[in-house]
């Protein structure tokens, strides 16, 4: 356990080195997540080092966040004043988010299921409709 | 006593211990909208107000549950490394998908802010409103917001994305695991993730993914919008 909180906490520290280096663009903990899936898909971390830390971690996020949620307590004010904008736009935003992503990938994944299914024939489709395309596209 | 009830060990022990009275009101009335996420808050502003603590005291004493807030983003690094085969071949897919996604975003928070003449001001702390909590306030900082609020609509909106999500992507047809996982991760952050861990392991480990993404595309995104509109 305490090699894992080592190796999350230094790859959080590398992170935000990194992230100081480039003016704060991206915040440290998203880099530290990048190179730490990095070093462990080059096995330069042994991915069971820091299962045991990492899965109480990823697990337990939510309470994690109750301490940021508590400040509603000294910000309800600029809150309460512009609820109405407030709210439209998050429910309007996060339900248009969650359509594009999850209708955009179920799209490219029919695409991929179907060029799986048929092969041969959408190729011969497609080279057909190429060959009597064309010819007329150049005209 | 007045200094007990301001240690840290006894905020502590108050954050944990509503977490998990939270938690198990939760699970044994598996009612969505008693989220322990919103339930704490409340519970906890509320106890806060009755043994007079102020918020600073608080926040102090809560520093170490905070904290954990950053490692827990540097553990989605492991995450997803448990679960790189579900990807393997769709990472372009993937991509496009949460690009599109954060791009949405944005542009509807620009656009539906400027409808409702909301400020410069309260769009800069509302743009990072689908990404997890330590990445939209370092956004909301750097683009002229009020983290605190930004804080506070993250995690509405991450409760409003879980409980909605599954039915909103039932009644679209969005059916497939990955991509309803992708959804739940890149519109309602660390929330959306837990319940589609709730929905299946596959659902939960892209969704995590989603997560990284989407602050990595959102961050990336707003300043370039930004100055392309110049709001």
């Amino acid at each position: 356990m305490v090699v894992g909180i080592f190796v999350v906490l230094l790859f959080y520290a590398i992170g935000e080195g990194v992230s100081l280096a480039i003016n704060g663009v991206i915040p440290g903990s998203v880099i530290g997540m990048l190179l730490l899936f990095v070093a462990l898909r080059l096995r330069i971390i042994p991915s069971e080092s820091v299962k045991g830390f990492a899965t109480f971690l990823t697990s337990n996020m939510a309470l994690f966040f109750v301490p940021a949620g508590v400040g509603l307590m000294v910000a309800y004010r600029v809150l309460l004043q512009n609820w109405v904008a407030i709210t439209v736009v998050s429910v309007v935003s996060t339900i248009l988010v969650m359509v594009v992503v999850g209708h955009t990938h179920q799209r490219f994944e029919k695409k991929q299921q179907r060029s799986d299914e048929l092969p041969s024939e959408s190729n011969v489709d497609s080279s057909a409709l190429d060959n009597s395309c064309n010819p007329l596209s150049k005209h | 006593m007045q200094t007990l009830i301001t240690s840290d060990i006894f905020i502590l022990s108050i954050v944990l211990g509503v977490y998990l009275l939270a938690n198990l009101l939760y699970k044994t009335s598996k009612i969505a909208l008693l989220h322990p996420l919103l339930t704490s808050i409340i519970a906890i502003i509320a106890l806060l107000k009755v043994l007079g603590i102020d918020y600073p005291t608080f926040k102090q004493g809560s520093h170490f549950i905070d904290f954990l807030l950053g490692p827990s983003v540097v553990a989605l690094g492991f995450l997803l490394h448990e679960q790189i085969e579900h990807i393997k071949g769709r990472t372009v897919s993937i991509l496009i998908s949460i690009l599109a996604g954060s791009l949405a975003g944005i542009l509807s928070v620009i656009g539906i802010a400027l409808l409702l003449g909301a400020d410069k001001v309260l769009i800069a702390t509302l743009q990072p409103k689908s990404v997890t909590t330590p990445i939209a306030i370092a956004i909301a900082e750097r683009t002229g917001g009020v983290p605190a609020i930004t804080a506070v609509v993250v995690i509405a909106v991450g409760i409003f994305g879980g409980i909605v999500g599954p039915f909103i992507l039932d009644k679209l047809g969005v059916k497939s695991s990955i991509a309803r996982g992708l959804a739940l991760g890149a519109s309602a952050h660390g929330i959306g993730t837990a319940r589609a861990m709730e929905l299946g392991a596959v659902e939960g480990a892209i969704s995590g993914l989603a997560i990284g993404i989407m602050g990595l595309a959102t961050a990336f995104l707003v300043p370039i919008v930004m100055a392309l509109f110049s709001v």
